[in-house]
């Protein structure tokens, strides 16, 4: 509103006097502004974007302790990343990431829409909330908690493997079995997820216009046919943005999850990009630059996949990010 | 909202036969989702509370078997878990005080349109939200900051989300009228006073969404933790919990015999460390659930 007034006094070439006044309000009302911004433009220059500037080791043969930028530098260009495509670990930990992430999303990016859909269709508003409350409450559990939880239950002598026993059968230590860790990475997950998830829906489907339902009802749509064809499709726009953001994170999955499960017996299949990462780099005997080279390859991935989900959706609906 | 969804189903309410199909599978469905929901969280519970060896036997399945509360005992007695509780708290408040000041001024500053740089500063918070520098320069960054091994390792990092930056960017832009902060200005009112007197007062719902994200987010993390701090002294109460909970089961060694007498003995600690750890922030959740509700909805605005 301020803003129309001050541009059209400003864009008035005869009052000057004017003029000047509003420049020195302008000042004036944006110096306490720019104040209130420099603890925010503080705190991502130091750990968002000195991290970026960190990223030109990748391209470098660097040693822990030297400077990012000095004559001494020795600059070995895409090296360290052609040495990542030959490593043994390369294919394994490509399509242990991918495979983690696609079969997570195929389960878990439906189940909260499923869920919200669902919830909405209850008659009674009160039992909708407190399902939901319920639903939402795992979401508060710590990875490193969620993770002792599932030991205690997979775990060689936890409740799985008695209730085994107790029918007669053999015990497994299913964090020794490399086939067990996806199933149980991916559904305790969404165990701890879906509700949360669910949440954005919900909002959505609260704010469909109750209009839409009682025209469906007058032509004689049952309550399922509402579900698909009212409840749905208001919700669809909600969907499409969720999808484009998911699978821009797509390679991004918890790899802290992930650390905290691997044993030894499942390292084939728990090995994942931003895993190996991490043991590059900090663990062992550090190989930094090598380290940094194979997270920038991991992220310039998320970077393209997003553009891409991006600008398909943008092409097929009218919906986008950016 | 209630009102709305009465008066759309209340006139026309006859269910025919396929809609109470309908509506029996939709309660199965719930049911059976709030059972897989439910039914872990319980059995810690009655696991806790139980004979470690009717637990470890398996006869804990539906109730607790030989109350016993030696579990809680035991974990009285451990002063890691105790300490690693109080530094859980310290960096907690601390993140959260911090962040409340970093995070709310900023949002409030962002969602002016007279904003000097508006555009710059829209780009410059939102590229770090597609990309980052990664683990290892990030390590570096807070190596020749000097904050390694301090507890400011794990609570500087924390203090800025950018997606609760623009979350509460979108909520001033939402809830505060741009009528009423004219109107101080015509009054005289400063940009700080307008500020401080008139949009935090109107802005509760949202400095109690941000505080309870940053204190989720920093109560629940352990990985800034595991490669910032060595000292066992600074160990917050998640990074006790991973050595408690997650001791690998290929690290357990010897004949079956013993392995069993670990079990026996670790496991009780597991369940009771469980409840303690998790206990404040699932207990106050529902209390605080519609603030977070809330959250998601301004989240949800912007997309």
């Amino acid at each position: 509103m301020s803003k129309n007034k001050s541009t059209a006094v400003a864009t008035d070439p005869k009052d000057a006097v004017t003029l000047k006044g509003n420049r020195m309000k302008h000042l004036r009302q944006n110096c306490p502004w720019l104040l209130m911004l420099v603890p925010a433009v503080l705190v991502v220059f130091l750990f968002n974007y000195l991290p970026i500037y960190g990223v030109l080791i990748a391209f470098q043969d660097f040693m822990p302790g030297d400077p990012i930028l000095s004559p001494l530098t020795r600059w070995v260009g895409f090296q360290n990343f052609t040495r990542f495509f030959q490593d043994v670990q390369f294919w394994p930990l490509m399509s242990n990431t991918f495979l983690l992430c696609i079969l997570g999303f195929i389960i878990g990016f439906p189940l909260p829409i499923i869920i919200a859909l669902s919830l909405n269709a209850l008659k009674s508003r009160k039992t909708a909330k407190v399902i939901q409350t319920i639903f939402t409450a795992p979401h508060f559990i710590s990875l490193v908690v969620l993770v002792g939880m599932l030991t205690l239950f997979f775990g060689r002598y936890g409740l799985v493997n008695n209730i085994i026993a107790g029918i007669g059968g053999e015990r497994v230590s299913y964090f020794l079995e490399s086939g067990a860790f996806r199933p149980m990475y991916i559904l305790s997950s969404n165990w701890q997820d879906f509700g949360w998830s669910a949440i954005i829906y919900i909002a959505a489907l609260a704010n469909v216009d109750p209009g839409l339902h009682e025209a469906a009802i007058l032509d004689g749509a049952s309550r399922f046919q509402r579900v698909i064809h009212v409840d749905l499709p208001a919700i669809m726009p909600m969907v499409s943005v969720m999808l484009i953001m998911s699978i821009g994170g797509l390679m991004g999955v918890g790899y802290e999850k992930a650390l905290l499960m691997q044993t030894d017996g499942n390292l084939g299949v728990s090995e994942l990009i931003a895993t190996y990462v991490y043991k590059q780099g900090l663990t062992g005997v550090p190989d930094q630059a090598y380290a940094t080279a194979i997270g920038l390859f991991n992220s310039i991935i998320n970077v393209v996949l997003l553009i891409i989900a991006n600008t398909t959706s943008k092409k097929f609906s009218e919906t986008s990010l950016f | 909202m209630p009102a709305k969804a009465k008066a759309a189903k209340s006139p026309l309410m006859q269910s025919s036969t396929g809609d109470k199909v309908f509506y029996a599978i939709n309660y199965a469905f719930l049911g059976l989702m709030t059972l897989i929901i439910l039914y872990p969280i319980y059995f810690i519970i009655i696991a806790s509370i139980s004979d470690p060896d009717a637990v470890l036997g398996g006869e804990v399945i539906l109730y607790p078997v030989r109350l016993t509360l030696s579990g809680f005992q035991k974990i009285l007695e451990r002063s890691d878990v105790w300490r690693g509780y109080l530094n859980t708290i310290i960096y907690t408040v601390l993140t959260v005080i911090i962040s409340l000041i970093v995070t709310i001024p900023a949002g409030w500053a962002l969602s002016r349109r007279e904003l000097m740089g508006k555009k710059f500063f829209m780009i410059y918070f939102i590229i770090p939200m597609f990309f980052g520098g990664g683990l290892i320069p990030f390590y570096n960054v807070m190596n020749s900051l000097h904050l390694i091994n301090t507890m400011w390792s794990i609570v500087l990092p924390s203090v800025l989300s950018v997606w609760n930056l623009f979350m509460t960017r979108t909520f001033f832009e939402s809830s505060i009228p741009e009528g009423l902060v004219e109107a101080a200005r015509i009054d005289g009112a400063g940009e700080v006073r307008i500020f401080f007197a008139l949009v935090i007062p109107l802005s509760k719902a949202i400095l109690a969404v941000m505080a309870l994200y940053y204190a989720v987010g920093q109560w629940n993390s352990y990985f800034n933790a595991m490669i910032f701090l060595q000292d066992a002294n600074l160990y917050p109460l998640q990074l006790v919990l991973k050595e408690i909970l997650i001791a690998s089961e290929s690290t357990m060694g010897g004949s079956g015999e013993t392995i069993l007498e670990q079990y026996r003995l670790a496991n009780q600690i597991k369940y009771v460390s469980v409840i303690v750890s998790s206990a404040p922030v699932i207990m106050l959740y529902p209390f605080v659930q519609k603030y977070f509700n809330q959250g998601v909805m301004i989240g949800s605005l912007k997309g």
